[in-house]
């Protein structure tokens, strides 16, 4: 385990390592670099990285016309304004193209704490998962983050990749071999499977250890990417548990919990719970006191495990 | 180089006929915009553009940008015109299979640079293109073409603002100002006056020409080039439906098609046959 750190760092840090492998990455900002952490990149390759200012618009337009003369672009702001406020450039100029864009978008969910609910995009999950052509995908820690950014950068395609604002925990060890599409067992079990994404998979280790102390084992699964759902995994999971909770720091309209929920009725209808933000907006406070109170921390999938395995 | 521009009238004279055409049997479509914007591709794709139909993706290649791409029928018609694809195709437009869409889509068509239709954003994309030949020290240079009512678009002002802040001399954009968009005239539904002093005061070059008139439109052209430091606004004052008299001025045309009667009487008056097919 290594220190603490935001995935939104070290996706900054990893746009540094592309920069210096490959001469076509190109990196814009809109007057976020410094929370966004392409500041590092900004001031390695300052001709590659272009500030668009506040007009998030323009700065996914902009990276479409680069795209479009070939380059590999990583455009990135707050959650909010990539998925939100730039929907519409992000579906007609990205998508529809299917230019080589990488959205890379920070401070997504209620974990931006104090902003509060203008800041809080609880939606870009399912804005993002609907648009024919584009990958999706919720990094948990630093490693996976990274890795995510070098595989992205890889696929020719548009991506979506949703990254936190809060420092969290390496999960992984420096050889984790990261695929997209392809969902992470992390701990076996058979009474229940607990898939989750982004910050949620560490309330979900939490929680597997909390039911371990009560007798209870738990299969938990980090969907790192949500578009092109792991289908295969849900449905073993389906088969030898027999229920699943799924977790995501999103509503539960359109997310995770639903695109799990795509594959299980079709394939091997379990019993499932959704642990998420219930069809409400967010608020100011600390990340842990709004997860809190939205219930989305451990204690709630303990308690999702315990009634569906009822 | 010298300028043919009886070879030039010609060209946008069959343009126009492809226009009616392709319109007419899609049933539905823009003539509107489209007429008025027939000297401009005209001259970009005859006589300005560093490009090569044979081979729509060569490097270096000079670019276009339809952004308001409604106005898909001109480009369409131009690019099979300078022989991209078969004339054939044009019969095919808006229909289901057809490579030629409804709006502009560069996955299917040779020469299209950019999917465009939903406004503003083609514009937007041909910034991008611009800092990319100047990441490039590409000489290739980047073309696009705005309607008026689009500038009621703020995704254009931004565009704007970076155009000049990154100082794109390679990028050039024509305004076809014919003063009308679907529900009106520009000034009923929301003015957009005065053109010159916006542009001008977003740190753009401002050349204001007769749209139709192809001098004027090659003399701003060769000046756009001369322009060291800023990207230029081509303002080309046009009329909307250009060359088919009953279409003319008229805001009716933004987005109907021709029945028969109408189609032969226009392609008469455009020096053609009266034969819709």
């Amino acid at each position: 385990m290594s220190d603490k750190m935001a995935t939104r760092q070290a996706y900054g840090e990893a746009l540094v390592a592309l920069g210096k492998e490959n001469e076509d990455v190109v990196v814009l900002d809109a007057d976020l670099s410094k929370s966004t952490m392409t500041v590092g990149f900004s001031k390695e390759f300052s001709d590659r990285f272009f500030n668009m200012g506040i007009a998030e618009q323009n700065l996914m337009g902009t990276a479409a016309g680069l795209a479009a003369s070939g380059k590999i672009v990583f455009a990135s702001t707050f959650a909010m304004f990539a998925a939100g406020r730039a929907f519409e450039i992000v579906r007609n100029a990205i998508c529809y193209p299917s230019l080589n864009v990488k959205v890379c978008a920070t401070h997504a969910g209620i974990t931006v704490g104090e902003d509060g609910a203008s800041h809080q995009a609880i939606e870009d999950i399912a804005l993002m998962r609907a648009l024919p052509n584009m990958i999706v995908i919720n990094p948990s820690d630093p490693v996976s983050a990274k890795k995510a950014i070098f595989e992205v950068a890889k696929y020719h395609g548009p991506v979506y990749v949703r990254l936190g604002r809060v420092k969290v925990d390496s999960i992984y060890e420096d050889t984790l071999d990261f695929e997209i599409g392809k969902g992470i067992c992390l701990k076996d079990g058979a009474q229940a499977t607990v898939i989750a994404t982004g910050v949620m998979v560490h309330e979900a280790l939490k929680a597997a250890e909390i039911l371990e102390s009560e007798g209870i084992r738990i299969r938990v699964i980090d969907m790192h990417t949500i578009k092109p759902i792991d289908e295969e995994i849900i449905i073993k999971a389906a088969a030898e548990t027999g229920a699943i909770v799924t977790a995501e720091e999103h509503s539960v309209i359109g997310g995770l919990g639903s695109a799990v929920a795509e594959v299980v009725v079709k394939h091997h209808p379990v019993k499932m719970k959704m642990i998420g933000i219930q069809d409400i907006f967010g608020e100011s406070g600390k990340p842990d006191e709004l997860m809190k109170k939205f219930n989305i921390t451990s204690d709630d999938i303990v308690k999702a495990v315990n009634e569906i395995i009822k | 180089m010298v300028v043919d521009y009886q070879i030039l009238e010609s060209v946008a004279k069959n343009i126009r006929q492809s226009i009616i055409k392709s319109v007419h049997a899609a049933g539905s479509g823009h003539p509107g915009g489209s007429l008025s914007a027939v000297e401009i591709l005209t001259a970009l794709y005859f006589y300005k553009m560093n490009i090569d139909p044979k081979d729509p993706k060569k490097a270096d290649r000079d670019r276009f940008v339809l952004s308001k791409g409604h106005a898909a029928p001109v480009l369409y018609s131009t690019l099979a015109e300078r022989g991209y694809f078969d004339k054939k195709h044009l019969m095919t437009l808006r229909k289901i299979g057809s490579m030629l869409q409804g709006h502009p889509d560069m996955k299917r068509v040779p020469g299209v640079e950019m999917s465009t239709g939903s406004l503003a954003q083609g514009f937007s994309a041909s910034i991008g293109m611009a800092l990319a030949s100047k990441l490039d020290n590409s000489r290739s240079r980047i073309y696009t073409l705005l309607g008026d009512g689009e500038l009621q678009e703020g995704l254009i002002w931004e565009a704007a603002m970076s155009g000049a802040h990154y100082k794109l001399n390679n990028l050039t954009a024509f305004l076809d100002f014919n003063g009308l968009q679907i529900d009106g005239t520009n000034e009923e539904v929301m003015n957009v006056k005065p053109v010159d002093e916006k542009w001008k005061s977003f740190g753009w070059h401002v050349i204001e020409i007769d749209g139709h008139c192809f001098k004027e439109i090659i003399d701003a052209l060769i000046e756009a080039e001369t322009i060291k430091d800023k990207p230029t606004m081509i303002i080309a004052k046009t009329i909307k439906g250009k060359g088919v008299s009953y279409m003319e001025n008229n805001a009716g045309w933004h987005g109907k098609a021709p029945n028969d009667e109408e189609a032969k009487a226009a392609l008469v008056e455009l020096g053609g046959e009266a034969d819709v097919r």
